[in-house]
């Protein structure tokens, strides 16, 4: 049967309804590939397949019919596609219509994989350990005044404390903080105690950058107050948190001083390279400097407006990049600002 | 400060080793950064021993031997001296060593014996003159043992890190009071050669005074207390061997008999002193006082400097001779031509000092000293041991009583110490007797109270940080040893602070940027900025070309991007949250947290069945900024609304700018694709004054950060009916005017509407493109009928073609 040569959209509707049905008689009864491809040929072929009678038929059909004629068209190769699909893959293999490939060495679809900064892993990481045991998350400003940064934390003016704070200013009274211990300040005028915080952020020194300084580098802050916090919680707290962090090892505390916490105490942790026994990396001593740390100091509290007699605290900070460079291997801080994807991609497998 | 580990013993006879003594300094006073061998240059010589030895075949005086050098292997080695005993112990220098004579030895054959290392004598090692044989060792000790820790070889040195509160432990009698005090030996002064020199009082005198014809006159704003003695007919020359060997053991080197006692004492007890060659004094007069504007001196280092009236100067009748507390001045520099000496022993503002040299730009051991602050009653002491060395290496005599220019001699402060307080503080209870013993052992007057009460504290003079209670305590907690307290977690009660809503927000962004494959960069926020005062300019930068703080997060990752497409890396995809700050006319200036994206190169990493060159585009950078905002944003409606001005987009967030999409420009190698860029704030950080000094704002805190979460609607249950448009759209006409008459059009049974395709060219009419959406139609309750569809379709033509005359697509 074919089409006559000006078919009407009866004519049209009728014939490919039929040719549809054969079609799909075929292709759902081909008992193989082979017979599929032959079905395929048949019907949809480039040169001889049946679909493309109608195809040109559409030319020749009247103009008002056109748009009802082109969707039948569309809608039965549609068909037959999907078919067609969908018996090539039910023949292709066992039960669920899939083949696989034929060569399962070829690689896997990569994708992007996304990462934090390693300091930021490192913050997060202390952080989820201080969670535990009650901390929240507290911030500040970057740019500070002189009074945060230095007056309500206990430094002398024009003393020789102040050198180990080289600091960047904005103006007179206002410059780049040089540690988070701000924070401590903000948080113990803002919130009454107890008070249990983390503060993590990042500081400035006019430091010249090299392998080992940076200008800015990231501290992560910790502050406890409350009635009756000892020195005794300072070291319990800060040796657990070393535990765990850094797995079974032994801490120590010795003396050292930051004008804002009296008693003042450097927490070291066995040096991981040589368990103790002494090597190049901690100065034969068998220890590594972790933490900065203290009982925090009456003036301090007195100068956030809280009583000193009642209330008593202990602070500790840290530099989390340092703890990043040996975690990662680094031995040149600057890669940690460089923004290398090379690198950054390293820390995301 | 460097501590040499025998002239410390030549104060406390204790017992300890270099390294244990290191511990206890560490652990109780001041740490002990490193620890140094004088006779670092032996630091490769190990103790071997001799196991067999021979006549050398062809020599009538050397031997061969086998030696155990604790390597495992035994060596050959040839030795030419005659006392080479089997079975005795010498140093030996392996292949490859470098002996402190210079010689590096190699492998090679003496008289055709090889030899592989050389068997050293005293000599070559500089431990002594004797070259009759090798060095014959009796110590007990395995084979491959450095020689260093075999042997008492020679002195340690000692780094102590001596932070700012602790100026007493800059001196070796310092460092000695806590090495007796952690011991439990006695301390005493070492012996001094010579006989302590004799003079009658030398009473306090204000202002002015004078010594042997010598006027001294004292501004005691700049000087406390300023002693001067004269000693004349000394004879300047080298210094004894046991001196230069002092001062060698901290480092300094050896320049008279005269400068070298000064040196002395000043590491002895840390009194600085100086030596001034009275002849070159003018007008008997000695002065301390302020420089004049424009006056000038010439250091001992050779250098001139301009002064002004914050340096303080030490003068005679016409000028300043020395830069008090800094540095002497050359003129009046003991040479060997000196006969007669003005000696100054003085305690000088540490205020000033600090700022006086700071203005001059010198710090010496001096001046260290002086601005950290030299104990008030220290200079008689150290006067008597300068004069009685000086006569003893040099000669002289005193010329008479010194002079003590003194304007009042400081009261020491009682300070109360509540047990009570000690036990709150310290969390353990130190036993007041225990506390009163060790706090007497460093020099503290201490008078306990019957039973437990309070201690009260008198410091010694010079612990000139102990001004309060804390202090006492802190001392207290040191001198037990902190490791002494318990390590037990005790009860607490949780803060009232939550968490900052700020970082709640950061780690929300953070999550979702990670998770769409992004890279977090921690860049610093320098830049060059562009002069104006849009910026907040740093005064005193680092780097002079980016002197200020960014503005905007992505021009720091621009200059990142830039960098890494210098080292040809072209597919980037890094973010960051930090702080952007703009100048306000105050102070302080607005810091904003802000979170940026930058985005270049291949949208996936390349695979042989996936689609290649696909490449970043806006499309992308608009779905991150969506991303962003809404885990920045999560209760606000987010809007992307197409701008100018450089940007493509700016986010709206509940109607609020929050900040914007757009194509970066870089300075980009031809190869580069565009880079996007995206900025949004998250939030301006607070920094205000919470409340004055001395005040807190307890009580207005913020309650809890409001949070939002996504509300439930049912899963529908009826089968949903969908259809294509493709429509005809005019130039002028956005999509988004399009969706938004197709969805009043449908009404409420429109599920979702998705734009699929955009086409121009054949087919469609000039200045027109065609656009393709998927509607998704579904009614709650019920199956939708066919007519129902076709009705809503006809009546979303209608209206699109009424209200923006868009059409469907026919062909």
């Amino acid at each position: 049967m074919t089409l006559p040569d000006h078919p009407s959209l009866d004519d049209y509707r009728g014939q490919i309804s039929e040719m549809a049905a054969q079609g799909l008689a075929a292709i759902g009864d081909a008992p193989d590939l082979d017979a599929l491809e032959a079905a395929r040929v048949a019907y949809l072929g480039d040169r001889r397949g049946r679909m493309l009678e109608f195809q040109r038929a559409l030319g020749a059909i009247a103009r008002d019919a056109k748009p009802e004629a082109g969707r039948l068209f569309n809608t039965v190769k549609r068909q037959l596609e999907s078919a067609l699909d969908e018996r090539r893959a039910r023949l292709g293999r066992g039960a669920g219509g899939y083949t696989p490939p034929a060569d399962l060495t070829m690689p896997a679809r990569p994708q992007w994989t996304g990462a934090r900064h390693p300091v930021t892993l490192v913050i997060e990481e202390i952080a989820a350990i201080f969670r535990e045991l009650g901390f929240t998350i507290a911030l500040g400003p970057e740019v500070e005044t002189e009074w945060y940064n230095f007056g309500a934390l206990n430094f002398p003016a024009n003393h020789p404390a102040m050198d180990l704070h080289d600091t960047l200013y904005v103006q007179d009274d206002v410059l780049l903080r040089t540690h988070t211990s701000p924070v401590q300040v903000r948080t113990l005028q803002r919130f009454a105690p107890p008070i249990r915080i983390l503060a993590p952020g990042n500081v400035y020194r006019r430091d010249f950058f090299d392998a080992s300084h940076a200008p800015m580098f990231a501290q992560i802050e910790g502050l406890c107050v409350d009635e009756g916090v000892s020195f005794v919680d300072l070291k319990a707290t800060l040796g657990h948190f070393a535990r765990r962090f850094f797995g079974s090892t032994r801490a120590r505390f010795r003396p050292s001083y930051f004008p804002f916490t009296e008693p003042s105490a450097e927490m070291d942790v066995e040096c991981r390279l040589c368990r103790g026994a002494g090597c190049a990396a901690c100065k034969g001593t068998g220890w590594m400097e972790i933490l900065g740390s203290g009982m925090v100091h009456p003036a301090v509290l007195e100068a956030a407006g809280v009583d000193s007699e009642k209330y008593t605290g202990w602070a500790f900070g840290m530099g989390p990049a340092r703890i990043a460079m040996q975690r990662y291997g680094v031995t040149d801080i600057r890669v940690f600002y460089d923004s290398d994807v090379r690198f950054l991609e390293q820390i995301a497998e | 400060m460097n501590v040499s580990y025998e002239w410390l013993r030549a104060f406390v006879p204790f017992e300890e080793t270099p390294a244990q003594l290191r511990e206890l300094i560490t652990t109780h006073a001041a740490t002990v950064d490193d620890l140094v061998h004088l006779r670092a240059d032996l630091a490769d010589i190990v103790v071997a021993r001799v196991v067999e030895e021979g006549p050398h075949p062809d020599s009538d005086h050397l031997h061969v031997t086998r030696v155990d050098d604790g390597s495992g292997e035994l060596l050959d080695v040839v030795c030419g001296a005659a006392n080479v005993t089997a079975g005795k112990l010498y140093p030996f220098a392996r292949v490859g060593v470098t002996i402190p004579t210079g010689i590096t030895l190699e492998k090679r054959k003496i008289r055709g014996q090889t030899s592989n290392g050389m068997l050293c004598s005293a000599r070559e090692l500089k431990l002594g003159d004797d070259h009759a044989g090798i060095m014959e060792l009796s110590v007990d000790v395995p084979p491959g043992t450095p020689l260093l820790r075999a042997l008492p070889l020679s002195d340690m040195q000692f780094v102590v890190d001596v932070l700012p509160n602790r100026p007493d432990l800059l001196s070796h009698l310092g460092v000695a009071r806590e090495v007796s005090a952690a011991t439990g030996k006695p301390l005493a002064l070492p012996a001094l050669p010579g006989e302590a020199p004799v003079w009658g009082e030398a009473p306090h005198v204000r202002h002015e005074g004078t010594t042997a014809g010598v006027t001294v006159r004292v501004d005691h704003a700049l000087a406390p207390r300023y002693m001067g003695l004269v000693i004349k007919g000394v004879k300047v020359g080298p210094s004894p061997e046991w001196l230069v060997k002092r001062l060698e053991s901290v480092g300094s080197r050896s320049i008279n008999n005269v400068v070298d006692a000064s040196n002395y004492v000043l590491h002895e007890v840390g009194q600085p002193t100086h030596a001034f060659d009275l002849a070159r004094l003018a007008g008997a007069t000695v002065q301390v006082r302020a420089a004049r504007k424009g006056e000038k001196i010439v250091t001992l280092d050779g250098v001139e400097r301009a002064l002004d009236e914050t340096v303080t100067v030490i003068a005679d009748a016409e000028r300043a001779h020395a830069i008090a507390g800094v540095m002497g001045g050359r003129d009046s520099e003991v040479t060997d031509a000196t006969t007669d000496l003005f000696l100054e022993v003085a305690v000088f503002d540490a205020r000033r000092t600090r700022t006086g040299r700071k203005r001059v730009g010198l710090s010496t051991d001096a001046s260290y000293r002086f601005e950290r602050g030299v104990d008030f009653a220290l200079p008689p002491m150290a006067l008597e041991r300068l004069a009685r060395l000086i006569m003893a290496v040099a000669g002289g005599q005193v010329a008479g009583p010194p002079v003590d220019v003194v304007e009042q001699v400081p009261v020491p402060r009682a300070v109360t110490v509540r047990s009570s307080r000690v036990a709150k503080v310290l969390g353990a209870r130190v036993p007041s007797v225990d506390a009163a013993a060790r706090l007497t052992a460093i020099g503290f007057t201490v008078d306990a109270e019957e039973g437990e009460g309070e201690l009260t504290v008198v410091a010694p003079s010079w612990r000139a940080d102990i001004v309060r209670e804390i202090d006492v305590i802190e001392e207290i907690a040191r001198l037990k040893g902190y490791d002494w307290f318990p390590t037990e977690i005790r009860p607490f009660r949780p803060g009232t602070p939550p968490d900052d809503p700020i970082w709640v927000q950061s780690d929300r962004v953070r999550e979702t940027l990670v998770s769409l494959g992004l890279l977090e960069a921690r860049p610093m926020p320098f830049t060059k900025g562009d002069g104006a005062s849009r910026f907040v300019r740093v005064a005193n930068p680092l780097a002079e070309d980016e002197p200020y703080l960014r503005r905007e997060l992505l021009d720091t990752l621009a200059r990142r991007a830039e960098d890494n497409l210098a080292h040809l890396q072209g597919n980037l995809r890094l973010f960051e949250i930090g702080s952007a700050f703009e100048p306000t006319g105050a102070a302080m200036p607005r810091e904003i947290v802000r979170v940026g994206v930058l985005m270049m190169g291949d949208r996936h990493p390349e695979h042989f069945a996936s689609a290649r060159g696909q490449r970043y585009d806006e499309w992308d950078a608009k779905a991150v900024a969506e991303r962003a905002a809404r885990a920045a944003h999560p209760a606000a409606d987010i809007a992307l609304v197409p701008a100018d001005g450089g940007w493509l987009w700016r986010v709206h967030a509940g109607g609020r700018d929050v900040g914007g999409v757009r194509h970066v420009a870089l300075d980009a190698p031809v190869w580069a694709a565009p880079a996007f860029g995206v900025e949004i704030d998250l939030a301006e950080m607070p920094n205000a004054d919470v409340a004055p000094a001395g005040q807190n704002a307890h009580g207005t805190a913020p309650g809890p950060v409001g949070r939002h979460w996504p509300q439930y609607r049912p899963v529908p249950t009826m089968p949903s009916a969908e259809f294509d448009l493709a429509l005809l759209v005019p130039a002028g006409v956005t999509s988004a005017q399009v969706e938004a008459s197709i969805r009043a059009a449908s009404g409420e049974l429109l599920e979702r509407l998705q734009l699929f395709d955009q086409y121009t060219g054949q087919g469609v009419p000039e200045g027109m493109r065609s656009l393709a959406w998927r509607l998704t139609l579904r009614h709650p309750e019920r199956t939708l009928r066919d007519k129902e569809i076709e009705g809503r379709r006809s009546k979303i033509l209608s209206v699109l073609d009424q209200e923006l005359h868009v059409r469907a697509r026919t062909s």
